[in-house]
């Protein structure tokens, strides 16, 4: 028999976040997308990074509640202030535990533990607790304590090595800490293994992640091909192994380009069909993949000249039409307003007292009973210590005043 | 107490192809049973390189191997009509479906309501692009991200090893749990519609957040990080050493300012430093509203530091200094990391087809209460078929070569 379908596939789960930037709160709004209540633990004595030191913010003016990236990663999140440094603080950080189901923190490994909010301490209070520790290079090994960012981390992880436009010119960045989200995706799934096995066991447990391990993952075949052939894969522009031609093509306007794929004589006669150029599927040089790729440059070039004269949608769209793998090279403002995206409810837009409306980003997936709700925007520093010390801590509300001017609750 | 894995009670059937294999692997590092479900000639996928030795052979592809790792396989014609009786018997002993066939191939009504269906297409299982085919680097450049891979003015990049699978099929692993949650509780499954364009919109870090805060559109820079100052102050961030290069710059905030003060100790002890450098008061220096100048004053002697070291020297020295940097490594460097030798990251995997046991990452992260798996090695083309057929679903001998005959397995 099944039990009265509830709204949320998360609901009744609590969530407690001692984290910062990207690594560790994204994992805490991905649980509230589909209904945890995840409460995230700063303070005024030292608010998150991107509220104080990194752009953008809103309309330039710098401000606690003005950073873009912060709202980009803390929707769906309560928000309460505690500065830990003090003992009282950090008694009243357990009591929340105490009342919750999962903590994710990301500091540098040791950092929980100096604070008295190690797996050790918290799990005094809490037994089943499931606690997510995610650092750069997990919390064990030689350089366990070494601080570092995503930006970094992703070239030690393998990435950077293999992007750039080969031919011994040096590689170039993947724009931002793309690890630090490889880790947010792992982490989710961790820690939703792990409230599996405790309803099973009823045990919780501790959850090691180490941000450059869980990045090497997607980078298994070189790893191979080192060990199997001796062979250091590297950047090699855009061009593919399995497919030509295979790049991005300039398009009509100023920095347009559009993406063909072609994997085998099917597409590529497909493709001379939808550019209306006969001359091309006749001619010799390009009749296998083979002669395609000794011909390689030469066909480059003339597909760019053939795109060049036209929109890159339009090149999407005839390519497309006839089977061809083809898409736009879209800019961040295009995916804003991408038809595609735009289906999927990518970009849900909430109120905020100081950016007036934000987009915030819907999950990757789209579950069909419980799809995710976005219904609450980047909370303000502390603007749920009422409610958290109240009503599930269960102070009253003297109580937490005199805290707010001792400045524990701060 | 060690469990033999988070998730070993529970089946996974998975059609996936190369586009959605990490899903299957993730859930198999976690303890899960996945059986592979190839059509009888076996996965185009394992026809992608690389080859040991470059020499083409279905049963040695390391692309398939890396991603079908801790697998079962079995073969199956699920376009026949006994093929998809087959699938549905195999699918009332499992968990999870995971496939990537084009949008409406299969009809969830056929399979019991508790199933968990995961759905990995390029775009997603409906709207205007639903249709649309994919590839790594079609959807790398359809999310945005190669727009801000590469140099201004130049063509954009994608990585040159697919990563759109990678973050499609973990976060089709992530919305299969969570639906497996809800399940838990209420006795009810549904379907996960993945789309691997949105899977990829996480890549762009925060650039989404210039757009939706400011109506600013991020843009590439290539070994320059750009968007770090409101001046716009580009800054390197990749710099030549000795062996290859290092990715370091210059961060505001506690850890940064302790990390910039080191790097001038560190020039200072070469004779790099100049007088200003020497005399910058660290405490006062924020790098949101930082200039060009101050930018490129520091750049100039960095580079000429990092020129006379490794990167295996520097990566040593930056973590005795407290500086915030890495070095740009490749697979190999990765391999004789010993910090990764501390951590017993690397899992030796006896592949028979691989002649000798290589070293596969370990999983994903360590759970207190689960020793990490032993993952067996990729399965053969229709390896499993009898155990599965035969001893799991109750098929005779006679039964199982029928379908052989009839090429359904």
């Amino acid at each position: 028999m099944s039990a009265e379908p509830r709204k949320a596939a998360l609901e009744g789960l609590r969530v407690v976040e001692f984290a910062v930037f990207a690594a560790g709160p994204l994992v805490g709004k991905h649980l509230g997308e589909h209904g945890a209540e995840v409460i995230r633990v700063e303070s005024q004595v030292s608010p998150d990074g991107f509220r104080v030191h990194y752009p953008p913010f809103k309309d330039n003016k710098p401000g606690l509640e003005r950073g873009g990236s912060y709202a980009l990663f803390n929707d769906q999140v309560l928000n309460v202030t505690l500065d830990l440094k003090q003992p009282k603080a950090v008694s009243l950080a357990k009591e929340l535990v105490s009342k919750s189901d999962i903590v994710i923190e990301n500091f540098a490994a040791g950092v929980m533990d100096r604070l008295g909010l190690g797996y050790s301490d918290l799990r005094r209070v809490k037994p089943d607790l499931i606690m997510l520790s995610s650092c750069n290079q997990g919390q064990t090994g030689r350089r366990a304590t070494q601080r570092g960012f995503g930006s970094q981390l992703t070239s030690m992880s393998g990435f950077t090595h293999l992007t750039g436009y080969g031919a011994g010119e040096p590689p170039v960045l993947l724009y931002g800490p793309y690890v630090d989200f490889v880790a947010v995706g792992f982490g989710l799934i961790a820690v939703l293994a792990a409230l599996d096995y405790r309803r099973r066991t009823g045990d919780g447990q501790h959850i090691d992640l180490s941000q450059y391990e869980a990045g090497i993952q997607f980078i298994t075949p070189a790893v191979l091909d080192e060990q199997v052939n001796g062979h250091i894969q590297e950047a090699q522009g855009n061009r593919d192994p399995n497919a030509v031609p295979h790049g991005v093509y300039p398009c009509e306007g100023e920095d347009q380009w559009c993406a063909i794929a072609i994997f085998n004589d099917e597409e590529w006669s497909a493709f001379c069909r939808a550019a209306e150029k006969p001359q091309w599927a006749s001619d010799m040089r390009f009749r296998t993949s083979a002669g395609r790729r000794a011909h390689e440059n030469e066909l480059d070039k003339l597909v760019a000249e053939w795109t060049s004269h036209f929109k890159a949608r339009t090149v999407m769209e005839r390519l497309q039409s006839e089977g061809v793998p083809a898409g736009v090279v879209q800019s961040v403002p295009d995916l804003f307003s991408c038809p595609q995206l735009l289906h999927r409810n990518q970009w849900v837009k909430l109120n905020h007292p100081e950016f007036g409306t934000y987009e915030h980003e819907a999950p990757p997936f789209i579950l069909s009973e419980t799809p995710a709700e976005l219904c609450r925007s980047s909370a303000l520093l502390g603007e749920h210590n009422d409610y958290v010390f109240e009503k599930i801590v269960g102070l009253s509300g003297p109580e937490v005043q005199a805290l707010k001017e001792q400045g524990v609750i701060a | 107490m060690k469990d033999n894995g988070l998730l070993a009670a529970y089946r996974v059937l998975d059609l996936t192809d190369e586009s959605g294999y990490s899903c299957g692997k993730i859930l198999a590092d976690l303890g899960a049973d996945v059986i592979k479900i190839e059509s009888p000639r076996g996965d185009a996928a394992r026809r992608l390189g690389p080859f040991p030795s470059g020499v083409s052979d279905p049963e040695k592809s390391l692309y398939f191997i890396s991603y079908n790792l801790g697998k079962r396989g079995i073969t199956l014609d699920i376009r026949t009509p006994k093929g998809r009786d087959l699938l549905k018997r195999l699918a009332s002993q499992a968990d999870f479906l995971i496939e990537t066939l084009p949008p409406g191939t299969l009809d969830r009504t056929e399979f019991d309501s508790r199933l968990i269906i995961v759905s990995i297409t390029p775009f997603g299982q409906s709207g205007p692009y639903c249709n649309y085919k994919g590839s790594d680097l079609i959807l790398m450049a359809m999310s945005g991200l190669m727009s801000l891979i590469g140099e201004a003015g130049r063509m954009p990049l994608r990585v040159s090893l697919p990563q759109s699978p990678m973050w499609a099929g973990m976060y089709a692993a992530a919305g299969a749990l969570v639906a497996h949650y809800y399940r838990q509780v209420t006795n009810i499954g549904q379907h996960v519609d993945v789309s691997m364009q949105a899977s990829l919109l996480w890549a762009l870090a925060n650039a989404p957040a210039f757009w939706a805060t400011n109506r600013m559109a991020p843009s590439r820079g290539g070994s320059h990080i750009t968007g770090r100052s409101m001046t716009g102050a580009r800054m390197r961030a990749i710099y030549e050493c000795k062996d290859g290069y290092i990715n370091f710059i210059i961060y505001g905030g506690k850890a940064g300012r302790r990390s910039n003060q080191a790097l001038v100790e560190w020039m200072a002890e070469h004779g790099l430093a100049t007088d200003s450098l020497l005399k910058k008061d660290w405490n006062r220096f924020s790098i949101e509203t930082s200039t060009q100048g101050e930018i490129d004053e520091i750049e100039g002697p960095t580079a000429r530091l990092f020129l006379q070291y490794t990167k295996a020297e520097f990566l040593e020295e930056a973590f005795k200094r407290e500086m915030i940097g890495y070095p740009v490594a490749n697979a190999r460097d990765i391999l004789e990391d010993p910090h990764l030798k501390d951590r017993e990251f690397w899992e030796r995997i006896d592949e028979p087809m691989l002649g000798i046991p290589w070293r596969f990452p370990g999983i994903f992260a360590r759970f207190s209460q689960m020793a990490p798996a032993r993952l067996r090695p990729a399965p053969r083309v229709g390896e499993h078929n009898s155990e599965i057929y035969e001893r799991e679903l109750g098929l005779s001998p006679g039964d199982l070569a029928r379908l052989r005959e009839e090429n359904i397995v």
